[in-house]
């Protein structure tokens, strides 16, 4: 069995002197989609910050195809082909839509994301690519974001809380997409207060109560009981 | 101001540490020593500690205005200058006993800095800091244009008005000396003083977190305009003091950036910014320094300019930092402890 | 007439102060950063442009093609070396840097060159002048450095609109953690940054020995000139600070006309009266 593409072994996180994760580990196979539930301040978004390299971890704590990259700076583990869409969308106001979606692709990595496509993905984008990007609705900031993440044509893309504030129509709308993304074998880890969405969309699920890995298995094995009680730690 | 000092019956707050306690020991020790220098030491020395003793009022008050009100001002100079030119016109034109004429100098240069305090306080920052050597600038330049006080090349005081100060010229030399060291010793008590107070509280409020300070109901601007005033109240006594004891005035001297912010941002950086101590340490840092290295001109500049940069870079809490965060010293009473 | 042709040397020297003041202006909007040594750094451009013209035997502006490239190199190495490590959310350690660079480079300059007053010749273009008609005449040099100081300010413009490393700065400039996630290494933007702003230091300090006496003192007035220009012409507007200098510079001329020793202050009360009346400036983009 192959190597998986992203592996989390024994990750410990934390804010100064607040530990937020304890020994996490995870594992994302190539061309799969993991969800990460969880309550607020468990850790999730610790989680993928650690993974995109925005927050410190020991040098074998994360392994990306094979190699440890834990000490890698996030400027380089996107050249390595991790992409981060981050919570709250976080899209550059002083730039336009397209200006967000170009500087997404500044490294040039090669592959099957760029504008066109990007546009094909979300045509909305397209009427409004000259405006400023902080302007659009919070459904299409969303977009612009995912669309941001995909112009680096990461092999791993990383999504924090996408549904954070969405009406759930516009939920369901993005979701829709998330299909088209992962066609090409692109893996995903998203992680998702809106745990039918993150069920519906994912193979695996990982849930995260207080910093630790509370429970995890295939989607459709894992019953609702069970989901709850490691959810609250009942 | 809604920083509010209701008593909580039971409750107190004790500022004296061990360390503090042998602090105002020594500093009480030290100071009656200095008082009765004029009977051990030699002319010379009386010089030398005199403007030691400026310095150390001078980098104090700017502790006060950068580390602890958080406004950076590289534009000191100005009440230093404006300061001296006052005493020049009070006595001169004015026919006021010098002496008299230091605290009224001071007065008139905190009156003058709230317009001043009005225009910058509009700049944020850096741009702030800047906008106080402007300030300097167009200080000197119209400090230029009074012939009457010397114009550009400057004037010196008539030997009559110093024989004003006192018959015999080392009685002269004593009581200069000693205005200078009331002067320091009075900028010293204030700002511990005003750091015991709740308003020093507010003070470390504001410096931590403007923001978080403002919505505690702190009036940050009020307080800052306070300090703002209050220090170019005693920035420029010092400054009449100094050029009192200089004789001589031109707006370049009285201006001048090494003299008057260079030198003292680089003894309160060494020394340790935002702590009372600071200034002192970095005063007789700067003195020693002085005495050996001075002789090698604008390498001296650019040596000291280089240890302030590495201080910044690698010890930005300056000498006294690194001792009280080692040893938890303090040389004045102003911890806070609350005991029940 | 007479008034008229004050009025049109106050705007050409108003270039040169834009120029001083781009430089200023291009790293306050990136990085936060107020480079206290910013006139010092002119200065050393100068020097640069001394040396370069003695050894080689060019027209100082000529020397532009050695002090350039000079200055930028400076400006990477002094940004990554040392002010990179100063930017945070204090501001106290970027002043107190900057200014002791301020001392050190003045004193630096002292010793290798001592006080005296320089200035380097550009040969007959110094005093050639251009007749418009009607009593009204530009010398050439002057002229020049205007023309230069609005293409430079056009092409900064374009440089940060149009191009990716324009975006580059924007984006590292709004927000430096997702920058990252861009694949942007914020330390070598930032000295990216200052090199491009010292590039422009180049120009305005060649400009400066060539137009006028310098010496290793007068590097503060010039960063006062290019932070007036700056704040009258409104904080992150390039073209502002083409008006703030341009302001300046006439203002200056109309003090000294009307009494040499006025000049410096006319253009400090100009400054005061915007700042009094409009803070924000004239032109202020508002930063997103």
């Amino acid at each position: 069995m192959p190597d998986p593409l992203l592996e989390v072994r024994a990750l410990d996180a934390g804010y100064g002197d607040f530990q937020a994760l304890f020994g996490v580990s995870l594992a994302v196979a190539a061309g799969q989609v993991v969800a990460v539930i969880g309550a607020n301040g468990a850790g999730k978004s610790t989680l993928l910050k650690s993974i995109a390299g925005v927050m410190p971890s020991r040098r074998d704590a994360v392994r990306f195809d094979g190699e440890p990259v834990g000490d890698l700076p996030a400027h380089r583990r996107v050249a390595r082909g991790i992409a981060l869409v981050p919570e709250g969308r976080r899209l550059f106001p002083s730039l336009s839509v397209e200006e967000n979606l170009k500087i997404g692709g500044q490294l040039g990595r090669p592959g099957p994301w760029a504008l066109a496509r990007i546009y094909e993905l979300f045509p909305v984008l397209a009427e409004r690519r000259s405006q400023p990007a902080t302007s659009l609705s919070g459904g299409q900031q969303q977009m612009v974001a995912i669309g941001r993440a995909l112009m680096s044509n990461p092999k791993l893309l990383l999504c924090d809380e996408i549904s954070l504030g969405l009406a759930p129509i516009v939920v369901r709308e993005i979701y829709a997409r998330l299909p088209a993304i992962v066609a090409e074998g692109l893996s995903l880890v998203i992680v998702e207060q809106d745990i039918v969405q993150a069920l519906a969309a994912a193979s695996q699920v990982y849930c995260l109560q207080e910093g630790r890995v509370a429970l995890e298995g295939a989607a459709g094995a894992l019953t609702r009981e069970a989901i709850a009680a490691a959810y609250f730690g009942v | 101001m809604s920083v509010t000092a209701e008593a909580t019956p039971g409750v107190k707050v004790a500022h004296a540490t061990p360390s503090s306690r042998i602090g105002v020991a020594l500093f009480v020790v030290v100071f009656v020593a200095l008082a009765a220098a004029p009977y051990w030491g030699d002319r010379q020395s009386l010089r030398l500690l005199a403007e030691i003793f400026a310095y150390v009022a001078l980098a104090s008050l700017w502790n006060l205005l950068a580390g602890y009100a958080g406004l950076v001002s590289v534009g000191q100079q100005a009440y230093v200058g404006l300061g001296a030119y006052l005493l020049f016109a009070l006595t001169m034109l004015l026919d006021l006993p010098p002496l008299a004429a230091i605290p009224l100098a001071g007065l008139i240069a905190a009156i003058a800095a709230v317009p001043v305090a009005a225009l910058i306080f509009r700049l944020r920052g850096h741009y702030f800091a800047i906008g106080t050597w402007v300030v300097a600038e167009v200080f000197r330049l119209l400090a230029a244009q009074v012939s009457v006080l010397g114009g550009g090349s400057g004037i010196s005081l008539p030997v009559g008005i110093i024989t004003a100060i006192a018959p015999t010229r080392q009685w002269r030399e004593f009581i200069v000396y000693w205005v200078a060291l009331a002067l320091v010793v009075m900028v010293l008590l204030v700002t511990v003083a005003l750091l015991r107070s709740r308003y020093g509280l507010a003070l470390t409020a504001i410096r931590d977190n403007e923001l978080a300070a403002r919505s505690n109901g702190i009036d940050v601007r009020r307080i800052k305009l306070a300090i703002y005033v209050g220090v170019a109240f005693g920035t420029a006594m010092i400054g009449a003091l100094i050029f009192l004891q200089k004789i001589r005035i031109s707006p370049d001297t009285a201006f001048s950036v090494n003299d008057w912010t260079a030198f003292v941002i680089f003894i309160t950086v060494i020394g340790g910014i935002g702590r009372v101590e600071g200034p002192i340490i970095g005063t007789i840092v700067f003195f020693l320094l002085r005495q050996t290295l001075a002789d090698l001109g604008s390498l001296y500049l650019l040596m000291l300019g280089a240890v302030a940069i590495l201080v910044m870079l690698k010890a930005p809490k300056g000498i006294w930092g690194l001792i009280a965060d080692r040893f938890g010293w303090q040389m004045f009473p102003l911890e806070r402890r609350v005991i029940s | 007439m007479e008034w008229l042709n004050i009025i049109l040397q106050g705007v050409l020297v108003g270039g040169l102060y834009a120029m001083f003041a781009a430089g200023l202006s291009l790293i306050f909007g990136v990085m936060r950063l107020v480079n206290i040594a910013h006139g010092d750094l002119i200065v050393l451009a100068a020097y640069v442009a001394l040396v370069a013209t003695d050894a080689l035997g060019v027209n100082p502006l000529l020397s532009l093609v050695v002090v350039v490239p000079v200055m930028a190199a400076l400006g990477y190495a002094l940004q990554w070396l040392v002010l990179n490590r100063t930017l945070g959310d204090d501001l106290l350690p970027p002043l107190l840097v900057t200014f002791g660079l301020s001392v050190i480079i003045q004193n630096g300059l002292l010793e290798l060159f001592t006080a005296d007053s320089r200035k380097l010749q550009a040969g007959a273009i110094e005093t050639a002048s251009l007749h418009l008609g009607g009593g009204l005449a530009v010398g050439t040099l002057p002229l020049l450095q205007f023309v230069v100081a609005v293409a430079v300010i056009a092409a900064l413009q374009a440089l940060f609109y149009r191009t990716a490393l324009g975006r580059a700065f924007r984006a590292t400039s709004d927000d430096q953690s997702v920058a990252q996630l861009m694949g942007l290494d914020n330390r070598h933007v930032f000295a990216l940054a200052m090199a491009l702003s010292l590039a422009v230091v180049a120009i305005a300090g060649v400009f400066l020995a060539v137009r006028a006496n310098f010496d290793p003192s007068i590097g503060p007035a010039r960063l006062i000139f290019g932070f007036e220009a700056v704040i009258m012409g409104g904080l992150g507007s390039l073209w502002g600070t083409l008006a703030g200098g341009i302001i300046l510079g006439v203002a200056q001329a109309i003090g000294a006309q009307l009494d040499p020793g006025w000049q410096l202050l006319a253009g400090h009360i100009a400054f005061l009266i915007v700042l009094a009346l409009r803070p924000e400036g004239l032109f202020p983009k508002v930063q997103g």
